[in-house]
């Protein structure tokens, strides 16, 4: 059904080669229409175990991935746990080992520090789908993304030459920023990050990225502008003044996305903070591809769970 | 307890700038002689080891180390410390006090000073705290710790952030002739950080405490090591820009001395790049740049001492995320091999190496021993410097075995350790 995908776990996308992440994506764009069926189901996934291990808040996301495990009808379980594990005096790893012994196919995990998923995946059998790790990595966000991508500027290609991509916010902890930075350079796109140099990590434009202290430069004649959440607890931690400065310098308003490219599509990783860092006209406009967004991660996350989850042989 | 004569090894004494084949007569646990020929007209109750082809160096001294007693016993305590010391050809080491409860008074040094005597293989020198209960608000009761054998003063692990407190620990301090050591870290930048700020915690994600948290540090001391004019030791140097500035302070005639571990000058942040627990240390694994600045500066000297850090952590500890993992990395039992990789790649000279490791910190310290001088302590360390061996858990003597360097193959080992003439190391062929 697909391309050979080299991979037993998916913990970043740093390491994808362009032909890995075109396989998703290909997969990813014949899922969609599953979607559309009457009956949302396919067996491809029948007597596999699925178990979404979500040691961090998140709504969307699981309920992206179990909605993708169900409709690959694999049997999907959801486990939601504290942020720390050690705070219920069981550690991570012990977690790790007893669902193992279960002897699930894939186990997705999203978890508030970066390397859980890297560190899971060298203790147990299953295939591990990182699901956000601290401020590492959220892969399937990634694809999910370049996805939509290539469905609004770039149909039908394998590569994303010539097209400019502006990442715009707390670039710093941001594991959708780190994802997205590396598949887009895979890809070919040119790659632009851009906030308060607080939110800029060190040495951020040796990975292949250029950066900006502020947005409008950022976003001349881009693409796609990529705007990032913005947590209210950065503040306290001093590195803006206050929500209503960055909105006022670093929020995208009509204004603003005038600079970008006539036909620039305007992209968020949810949730939005609306009027924050996302006009909330942009955000319903009709730039805005969010929802298609979210659409996508429906049908990314199933390949995904099939390439690793057994349904092709290629997997290693 | 018999004599002993080291019959034809390579004798390495930087304190009296020899480098020589010859004998090394051991008698009532002082060194007699150091001459070529001694071996054959030794008395019949002097026992012989041939070290030919070894090096006959005086015993290493440590002047940092984390011996988990009182209170860590699961992680170390003093028989297995002192075991791994003397396995990796230390015969000195000093105990941190970061110990439960921490060694701010007498009572708890008398305790590590008893212990040592109890059970351990090699010297223990006890270092007091700055202040009550590491906490950086109140003086301990420094004149008593001196008293009862501690012999400098550091709240490792814990910086004393109050520049106040620090000035007055710097003054009162000297008055008591002791030098203060310091664990150089401003918590206002390095924020909790795991690891280095740099391209390895951007990638990685872990959140990471820049070098300058170390360095603003270093310079605030030695402006108070100017004003006070007491001695001041940097612990586990590791950014370039603090080594540039104890460079300085040197130059400007500052009584500033400085360690570093073989850790930071054996690896960089990269180590981290694949969430390696065992990497994690405080200081941070720094970058390329910085490393090089550590071998520039163990090489000229602005470095005093290679002293280990070690620091073990039980699985408990180290088994975990990274960011909620503890810091730390044993050492004893490998500083001698990584120390021999910058004498291969011809940074250091033997002599020089010996130098970091023996006369080096006695000299920080004010320690006895660093030297085979005829009349002083027969500490001594036999060194193969060619020994091939792989750094496998099970066979570290220390409790812990929490190292990067787990599973690689090292070069240079003691094959002999002599702790005032007795034997408290030796590789099997040296057993009686």
């Amino acid at each position: 059904m697909s391309g050979v995908f080299p991979h037993r776990h998916l913990l970043g996308t740093e390491g994808l080669s362009r032909a890995d992440i075109n396989t998703v994506l290909d997969l990813g764009e014949r899922f969609l229409e599953i979607a559309d069926r009457p009956i949302k189901k396919v067996p491809t996934l029948r007597g596999k175990t699925v178990i979404n291990l979500f040691l961090e808040p998140s709504t969307r996301t699981r309920t992206s991935f179990e909605i993708a495990a169900k409709r690959l009808s694999a049997d999907a379980v959801n486990i939601s746990g504290a942020a720390s594990s050690t705070t219920k005096g069981e550690t991570l790893m012990d977690t790790a080992t007893n669902i193992d012994a279960m002897s699930p196919d894939v186990v997705v995990i999203r978890h508030a520090q970066a390397g859980a998923a890297v560190m899971l995946a060298k203790r147990i059998r299953a295939a591990v789908v990182n699901a956000g790790d601290g401020a590492h990595e959220h892969p399937t966000q990634a694809l999910l993304d370049c996805s939509t991508i290539r469905a609004h500027k770039a149909k039908g290609r394998v590569d994303f030459a010539g097209l400019t991509v502006a990442i715009c916010g707390d670039i710093l902890n941001s594991r959708v920023a780190r994802s997205n930075i590396h598949a887009l350079l895979t890809l070919g796109a040119r790659v632009r990050v851009a906030g308060p140099r607080t939110l800029l990590p060190a040495r951020i434009t040796e990975l292949g990225v250029e950066a900006f202290d502020r947005i409008e430069p950022a976003l001349e004649g881009v693409d796609v502008v990529m705007m990032l959440r913005i947590q209210k607890e950065r503040q306290a931690g001093g590195r803006f003044p206050n929500t209503r400065e960055y909105s006022r310098y670093f929020g995208l308003n009509a204004h603003r996305l005038a600079l970008a490219h006539a036909d620039a599509i305007v992209m968020h990783p949810g949730p939005i903070n609306r009027g924050v860092e996302l006009d909330p006209a942009i955000a319903d406009g009709p730039r805005s591809v969010i929802l298609d967004q979210v659409a996508r991660g429906v049908a990314i996350r199933m390949a995904v769970l099939y390439l690793l989850g057994g349904g092709d042989s290629g997997a290693e | 307890m018999s004599d002993i004569c080291l019959a034809g090894g390579r004798v390495i004494d930087p304190a009296r700038g020899l480098d020589l084949q010859a004998d090394v007569l051991l008698q009532d646990g002082r060194v007699a002689r150091v001459e070529a020929g001694l071996a054959a007209s030794v008395s019949p109750r002097t026992r012989v080891i041939d070290v030919k082809d070894l090096w006959v160096v005086p015993g290493f001294i440590d002047l940092h180390t984390h011996l988990r007693e009182p209170g860590h016993e699961y992680k170390e305590d003093i028989a297995t410390g002192t075991a791994a010391a003397a396995a990796g050809g230390f015969t000195a080491i000093c105990a941190m006090p970061n110990t439960n409860p921490p060694n701010d008074n007498r009572a708890v040094t008398d305790l590590i000073v008893r212990r040592a005597r109890e059970v351990g293989s090699v010297r223990v020198y006890p270092i007091g705290a700055i202040t009550l209960g590491l906490a950086g608000q109140t003086l301990s009761e420094m004149g008593e710790l001196k008293d009862a054998g501690c012999v400098a003063f550091t709240d490792d692990g814990h910086p004393v952030m109050n520049a106040e407190v620090m000035r007055r620990a710097l003054e009162y301090a000297r008055g008591f002739g002791m030098p203060v050591i310091q664990h150089c870290e401003d918590l206002s930048l390095s924020c909790g950080g795991s690891m280095h700020e740099g391209l390895v915690s951007t990638r990685t994600g872990i959140r990471a405490q820049p070098a300058v948290a170390e360095s603003s540090m270093v310079a605030r001391d030695l402006d108070l090591c100017a004003l006070t004019g007491a001695r001041y030791h940097v612990a586990h140097i590791s950014a370039a820009e603090s080594v540039r500035l104890v460079r300085d302070a040197k130059r400007r005639g500052l009584p500033v001395t400085c360690e570093v571990t073989p850790h930071h000058f054996s690896l960089t942040d990269a180590a981290c790049a694949d969430y390696d627990t065992s990497a994690k240390c405080n200081p941070p694994l720094r970058a390329d740049s910085d490393v090089q600045a550590l071998l520039e500066a163990l090489a000229d000297g602005t470095i005093d001492a290679i002293a280990t850090d070690h620091a073990p952590h039980s699985p408990v500890e180290k088994a975990v995320e990274f960011e909620q993992a503890a810091f730390g990395i044993i050492g004893l039992e490998t500083a001698l091999a990584l120390s021999l990789e910058l004498v291969r790649s011809g940074l250091l000279t033997p002599t020089t190496l010996v130098t970091r490791l023996t006369s080096g910190p006695a000299a920080v310290l004010g320690l006895p021993g660093g030297t085979l001088a005829p009349g002083g302590v027969a500490d001594v360390a036999v060194v193969d410097p060619d020994f091939a061996w792989r750094c496998d858990g099970p066979q570290l003597l220390s409790r812990s075995k929490n190292s990067p360097f787990l599973g690689r193959s090292l070069r240079g080992r003691p094959v002999l350790t002599l702790v005032g003439g007795k034997i408290v190391f030796a590789e099997e062929k040296f057993l009686v």
